[in-house]
């Protein structure tokens, strides 16, 4: 008897050791982090041209277009490849409805609404052409690492160069001028971050505008504000995720989602590297950790970004119905918090805030937005632009979102979002004059106005992806897992531990484990008093 | 009617091993439950989370020795349920007690339980924390329901299963350690549970049929 209860002891004891070793093995590393170390590891990456070696860049340039024409002599496809990219045709095709989307087309949003046809020529500073205009090709746009400006420089040269014969002086100066204009055309690079943020983090026409999760602060961010591009850690570029085929740039959200499948390097070496999964694979943390079963229902970004916007401030609202006031009979402009204007007459009302918890939502990948032509239900906010997805579909995770809200005009009889047009002289920015904008710009867009408009409440969303803090800031379990203010109180439809109660069962079983307790001592008392319970 | 207390080997080593090991990991259990399904706040949710993995697995693997005993030694005819002498030891509990009464139904060895308990002890062991086991490796292992193959669940459904069996083994508890007052002495059925010694009345007789070998000759 002894000795079988021996083993059975000793049995019980090596599984319990056993458990618990294995949840203690010293794993040095989350195999997540190996992996994207792997898949990162040639930080140089080996090129083999080096531009300022090109005879054809050495020669003289007096225009942006002879520029141009000297890449194509060598990289003869690329016009013709980039010509092809939403980058240059602001066109996402059509929606589901045969409605052609993007800011070329019956877009909008809650901030300057609809860019489509505005003559504000401030739109082309972000187009890759020689100034602005659309004409030709700017290869250097994105692949220039010296900043300079171009058609000031051309326009400065050409003077120069033509009273030149006269003045000495001034040819010493156009010199100059085309010395520092080769060096800039020599300077060819992959595109920097200074590239692409030059447009992106300026989204809606100033500095965290639009994305709360682009700005300028990512131009040199530390590793603590973006474990990935921060300058004292992997120092990455945009490009570094953001792959390119044929000059398409991974990672745009419109109608299509940036990805389909989500696959590792290991299961597809020449997938794009946009997703977290491409590098870090799909149970990146250590093995047996809680947090690998999450990455089926949980984007990594849902953990890993804890807030937005942490260290320049990104605009959450903006209210054009308030629109229009004047101060001693002039428009104005009031700033309010971080030094960012929080009342402008030709605006209206908007509010800028930093360290934002995002809002999750169930996303597939896929944005479901309204056009100009989309009937809409004034009755209540307007979702203008949404996250697709449900907690029962398998390629939906949860997934942080930044939501911008705004209130905008509408047309109270076709029911649709209207188009004022901003800019030019029938513009509401230099007419204050709702009916006159509205009209015109319905017109730019051959799209019919009633005359009677009035505003309604949109929301308008951003997937935040950027700004990945390292490790150790991450949003606790119990931040999601709590009775109260979770951050997923929002998301209805599926059972969360923690958060949710079990109804009608938790109150059952709380009046049964009271009312035990309650007859036991009853029942006790009772005892105490008859003095039953001693033998006479 | 005169008592004759004798004492008697009613528990064996194991059966001891397994009470106490039972109640640490019901408690264990029990309090991280609770404290995941949000009730309090102490270990905190991560803590508590894997504690109570742990306890759980545990538990699966201590209830396979358990069936292993029950089996094989026969024990499992004491589970054996009837409703002979239940309304005496129900009245016995609801009335005789506060008279001073001998309890219907003493302890012998081959006939631990009385009625009531058989009921309690089989309901526990063959149904109640069977269902707690099932339900809690399935909330356990949620993320293999695919690959296991099982479809049909929703989370919810096998949580709220596993909250209300939480609840009924929380007022068994409640109930079981207050009966534990009830014995000759206060303390006179725990100290039985640790010593395996426990001083019963012999001058009540008790009938073959509950015996625990009666059923087997039968």
């Amino acid at each position: 008897m002894l000795k079988i209860f021996k083993i059975i002891m000793a049995c019980l004891i090596l599984a319990m050791a056993a458990g618990a070793y294995a949840s203690q093995a010293k794993v040095p590393e989350a195999p997540g982090r190996t992996m994207a170390k792997q898949a990162t590891q040639s930080a140089k990456l080996w090129i083999t041209a080096d531009h300022s070696q090109h005879e054809a860049l050495k020669k003289p340039f007096t225009s942006g277009s002879e520029v141009t024409a000297t890449c194509l002599s060598c990289h003869t496809e690329a016009e013709k490849q980039l010509h092809q990219t939403i980058h240059w045709t602001w066109n996402a095709g059509p929606n589901e409805n045969g409605v052609q989307m993007g800011k070329s087309a019956y877009s909008l949003n809650n901030f300057c609404i609809s860019a489509n046809n505005q003559q504000d020529k401030g739109c082309l500073s972000c187009h890759p052409g020689w100034g602005k205009k659309t004409e030709s090709t700017n290869c250097l746009v994105c692949h220039g690492s010296k900043e300079i400006n171009w058609e000031e420089s051309f326009e400065d040269l050409n003077a120069f160069r033509a009273d030149a014969e006269e003045d000495p002086e001034l040819k010493e100066l156009a010199d100059e001028i085309q010395a520092e204009i080769q060096l800039a055309v020599q300077s060819v690079s992959r595109p920097t971050r200074q590239n692409c943020g030059s447009c992106h983090f300026y989204g809606g026409g100033g500095d965290g505008v639009k994305h709360g999760d682009l700005d300028s602060s990512m131009f040199k961010p530390n590793k603590a504000l973006d474990v990935h591009m921060g300058t004292d850690g992997q120092n990455f570029d945009c490009v570094r995720c953001h792959t390119t085929n044929q000059h398409n740039i991974a990672g745009r959200i419109y109608t299509t989602p940036a990805y389909t499948d989500r696959k590792s390097l290991i299961e597809d070496d020449l997938t794009s590297k946009i997703t977290c999964e491409s590098c870090h694979s799909s149970t990146p943390h250590k093995s047996g950790s809680k947090a690998n079963d999450h990455t089926d229902k949980v984007a990594c970004q849902s953990c890993h970004i804890p807030t937005f916007a942490r260290v320049n401030p990104t605009k959450m609202s903006w209210d054009w119905s308030t629109s229009g006031k004047k101060k001693d009979g002039k428009p104005y402009k009031n700033k309010g918090a971080f030094g960012k204007h929080d009342y402008l007459s030709i605006k209206g009302s908007m509010k800028w805030e930093k360290n934002l918890k995002p809002e999750y939502f169930w996303f597939n990948g896929s944005v479901k937005s309204l056009t100009a032509t989309d009937p809409i239900d004034p009755s209540g906010v307007v979702a203008l632009s949404h996250p697709v997805g449900d907690s029962k579909d398998a390629n939906s995770r949860i997934y942080p979102f930044k939501v911008h809200r705004g209130v905008q005009p509408y047309d109270k009889v076709h029911k649709t979002l209207l188009t004022p047009m901003l800019s030019g002289p029938k513009g509401y920015w230099s007419t204050l004059d709702w009916q006159v904008a509205l009209d015109s710009g319905a017109k730019s867009l051959g799209l019919p106005f009633s005359g009677e408009f009035d505003f309604v409440e949109t929301t308008y969303v951003y997937p935040t992806t950027h700004m990945v803090a390292p490790k150790d800031n991450v949003v606790a379990c119990t931040e999601c897992h709590i009775r109260s203010e979770s951050r997923l109180t929002n998301l209805a439809g599926f059972y969360m531990p923690g958060r949710d109660d079990a109804g009608l069962i938790d109150t059952l079983g709380w009046f049964m484990v009271l009312g035990a307790l309650v007859g036991v001592s009853l029942h006790g008392i009772g005892r105490i008093f008859t003095n039953g319970n001693k033998k006479k | 009617m005169q008592s004759k207390m004798a004492t008697t080997y009613l528990y064996t080593r194991y059966e001891r091993f397994w009470h106490w090991l039972q109640m640490a990991l019901i408690i264990i259990l029990l309090v991280t439950g609770f404290e995941i399904h949000g009730a309090f706040k102490w270990l905190g949710f991560q803590t508590a989370v894997k504690v109570h993995n742990y306890a759980g697995i545990t538990w699966l693997i201590a209830f396979a020795f358990f069936v292993f005993w029950v089996f094989t030694t026969g024990e499992w005819k004491q589970y054996i349920p009837t409703t002979k002498k239940m309304f005496e030891v129900i009245r016995y509990y609801a009335y005789g007690i506060f008279r001073g009464e001998s309890h219907p139904f003493p302890k012998r060895k081959e006939a631990k339980h009385n009625p009531l308990q058989r009921l309690v002890y089989l309901n526990l062991a063959a149904i109640l924390l069977p269902i707690q086991m099932i339900t809690g490796f399935l909330y356990w292992g949620y993320n293999s329901w695919a690959e296991w193959g099982i479809p049909g669940f929703t989370l919810a459904v096998v949580a709220w299963i596993h909250m209300a069996g939480a609840f009924a083994i929380f007022t068994f508890i409640i109930v079981h350690v207050y009966m534990t007052t009830t014995g000759h002495t206060i303390l006179a059925h725990t100290k039985a549970m640790i010593t395996g010694w426990e001083d019963v009345d012999e001058s009540v007789e008790i009938e073959d049929w509950e015996r625990a070998e009666y059923k087997a000759k039968a």
